[in-house]
């Protein structure tokens, strides 16, 4: 039964991933729409000059590729799922499903590797047009890759199973993109993607340390911006050790959450 | 239908639901045998669909004991599901797959699928195979949505008012299928409002209003022998409708040319009728003398 339980999920990771694709709102919202604003930063602030501290400047989309990165990664996993699973909920997909002997198990497989498959295409296509577009050059140490590879990965765990806990919120399919965008939109402007952190007022950047897309940000301006940036964080340094524990307690979060919430259907109603 | 088969495919006994403590359920007994096709009919709102969608696994009881091919629907895990198949009423998902995609899809979750190909073909959707099922026809939907139920070789199938909007040729070649499906020993639990489609499909229907199941039967003795009287119909000289129940019509309409009331018009009465009742009005008359009782039943109470 579980090698079938795996064989379904990994067909389900396909057909997903197929769907994700059929759906403009998805590929323009969702994954396109880093890559549009890295593009608009790039260009609005062309003229801006270099920025950072003396010795090390670099462009302003350098500045913000990392931030982009982190949003692709909120993007993929939470917008994505959080809209895509509540609209299955209401339009009657889920309670189809209900009535198969498709496993739970093998639903969210597909889910998640979807998530996996759709946003590591989606940080593909950023690096590539990053560094033949808009000219940003990329790191050429392993120890940068690594750091991109492991805060990319458990960042978007997290953001895969706090979709799926999100997903419980809206009433309906038509309030989920309301309740949902609003939120992943605030993190974003709170948490260093389209506003430089470290002008940001101190209340604000507290604020938006008690959720998990601002330490995705903080990993991978460690992974993508010359070490002399690290002065500019909130205590002076990357603190990868805390943007690893800060992730994995959002991705123990989402895991309780989906795993409490969720249901084909309400089955009491 | 099986009748080597001691146990049903379907039993229920004393089967209750309440809403916020009002009955919408209120003690159904049924045994619904393998091999056979059973109608369920009933007015929007008397329970037909919860009583469904119990038995279904999808909403759990109030009260009473069901078991649906040996198990306790509240209890069934995905063994189960797999002998099962449900074709809920339509659903607005949003088809961004094609039909053979989606069937594929579906036909991997079963351990002994039938043949997608021939699915589609069954359901008469070839041309479509290839298309995506956002832009098919609300008909061409609801026959994906059958093909979805049936792809699974369900030992029993749901079938939940299945032709609705349906084209009469539609409906046909549906009424087809599911003959087909019933001559491979499927058992079938349909709901329907269509009276025609009950007696074209079902070995047995019953009638439930106001959470109850008022008839069971064999769709032709639905009501009773009395609700099948014929009934003659006229209008006497004066205009005044006039209609007499009879099991002897032609002896009633002979002895009318010499009544007084047709002397006028040479013996012939105006407006003359022999009606022998439809399913349509026998389920009418159920339907009216239920409510009629209900509320009768609701004076003495509010005498008490």
């Amino acid at each position: 039964m579980s090698t079938g339980i795996m064989t379904i999920g990994t067909a389900r990771v396909g057909y997903e991933t197929k769907g994700y694709f059929r759906s403009l709102d998805a590929v323009f919202f969702t994954f396109l729409f880093p890559l549009i604003m890295l593009g608009i930063f790039t260009a609005a602030f062309s003229s801006a000059g270099e920025i950072g501290p003396p010795g090390a400047e670099i462009s302003v989309g350098a500045y913000y590729l990392p931030g982009m990165l982190a949003a692709g990664v909120l993007l993929s996993g939470v917008q994505n799922l959080a809209v895509d699973i509540a609209t299955e909920k209401s339009d009657g997909t889920l309670k189809r499903l209900g009535g198969t002997p498709l496993s739970p198990v093998s639903y969210f497989l597909g889910k998640i590797g979807q998530v996996f498959v759709t946003g590591a295409l989606q940080a593909a296509l950023l690096l590539l047009a990053a560094a033949t577009v808009f000219g940003i050059a990329l790191p050429t140490d392993l120890e940068s890759w690594l750091t991109f590879a492991w805060v990319f990965v458990l960042g978007l765990t997290a953001s895969a199973l706090l979709g799926i806990a999100l997903s419980a919120l809206p009433r309906s399919g038509k309030s989920a993109t309301a309740v949902v965008i609003p939120i992943v939109l605030v993190l974003q402007f709170i948490s260093g993607v389209y506003l430089q952190f470290d002008r940001l007022p101190e209340w604000m950047q507290n604020i938006a340390s008690l959720f998990p897309l601002k330490w995705m940000a903080q990993g991978m301006r460690a992974a993508f911006l010359p070490d002399e940036f690290a002065a500019s964080e909130m205590n002076g340094a990357w603190e990868l050790g805390w943007v690893a524990v800060a992730l994995l307690a959002w991705l123990v979060v989402g895991l309780i959450v989906s795993r409490v919430t969720f249901r084909w259907i309400r089955r009491d109603a | 239908m099986d009748m080597t088969r001691m146990d049903a495919a379907v039993r229920i006994r004393g089967l209750r639901k309440d809403y916020a403590g009002v009955a919408a359920v209120d003690g159904i007994d049924l045994d619904i045998a393998h091999g056979e096709t059973f109608a369920l009919l009933g007015p929007n709102g008397a329970g037909k669909s919860t009583t469904v969608e119990i038995l279904e696994g999808y909403r759990l009881r109030t009260a009473g004991e069901v078991s649906v091919l040996g198990v306790d629907p509240a209890r069934g895990g995905l063994d189960w599901k797999a002998r099962i198949g449900i074709v809920l009423q339509s659903s607005g998902e949003s088809g961004q797959f094609t039909v053979r995609e989606q069937l594929r899809q579906f036909a991997g979750y079963y351990p002994r699928p039938r043949d997608v190909d021939e699915v589609i073909a069954a359901v008469g959707l070839e041309r479509q195979a290839g298309t995506r099922i956002a832009k098919l026809s609300g008909g061409q939907r609801r026959r994906v949505d059958v093909a979805l139920g049936i792809v699974g070789r369900p030992e029993l199938l749901f079938l939940d008012e299945p032709t609705t909007g349906f084209d009469p040729e539609a409906r046909r070649e549906f009424w087809a299928l599911i003959r087909r499906l019933k001559a491979e020993g499927t058992t079938i639990l349909l709901t329907t409002h269509y009276l025609d489609e009950a007696a074209q499909l079902g070995d047995r229907a019953g009638v439930i209003i106001d959470g109850r199941l008022v008839d069971v039967g064999p769709v032709a003795t639905l009501g009773g022998e009395e609700a099948r009287v014929p009934i003659v119909r006229w209008r006497t000289g004066d205009g005044t409708q006039r209609e007499v129940r009879t099991e002897r019509p032609a002896e009633l309409v002979a002895s009318l040319r010499q009544a007084p009331e047709t002397v006028d018009t040479g013996g012939e009465p105006v407006g003359l009728e022999v009606i022998r009742p439809s399913l349509e009005d026998i389920y009418l008359q159920l339907v009216h003398a239920a409510s009629a009782g209900a509320a009768a039943h609701d004076d003495e109470e509010a005498l008490a």
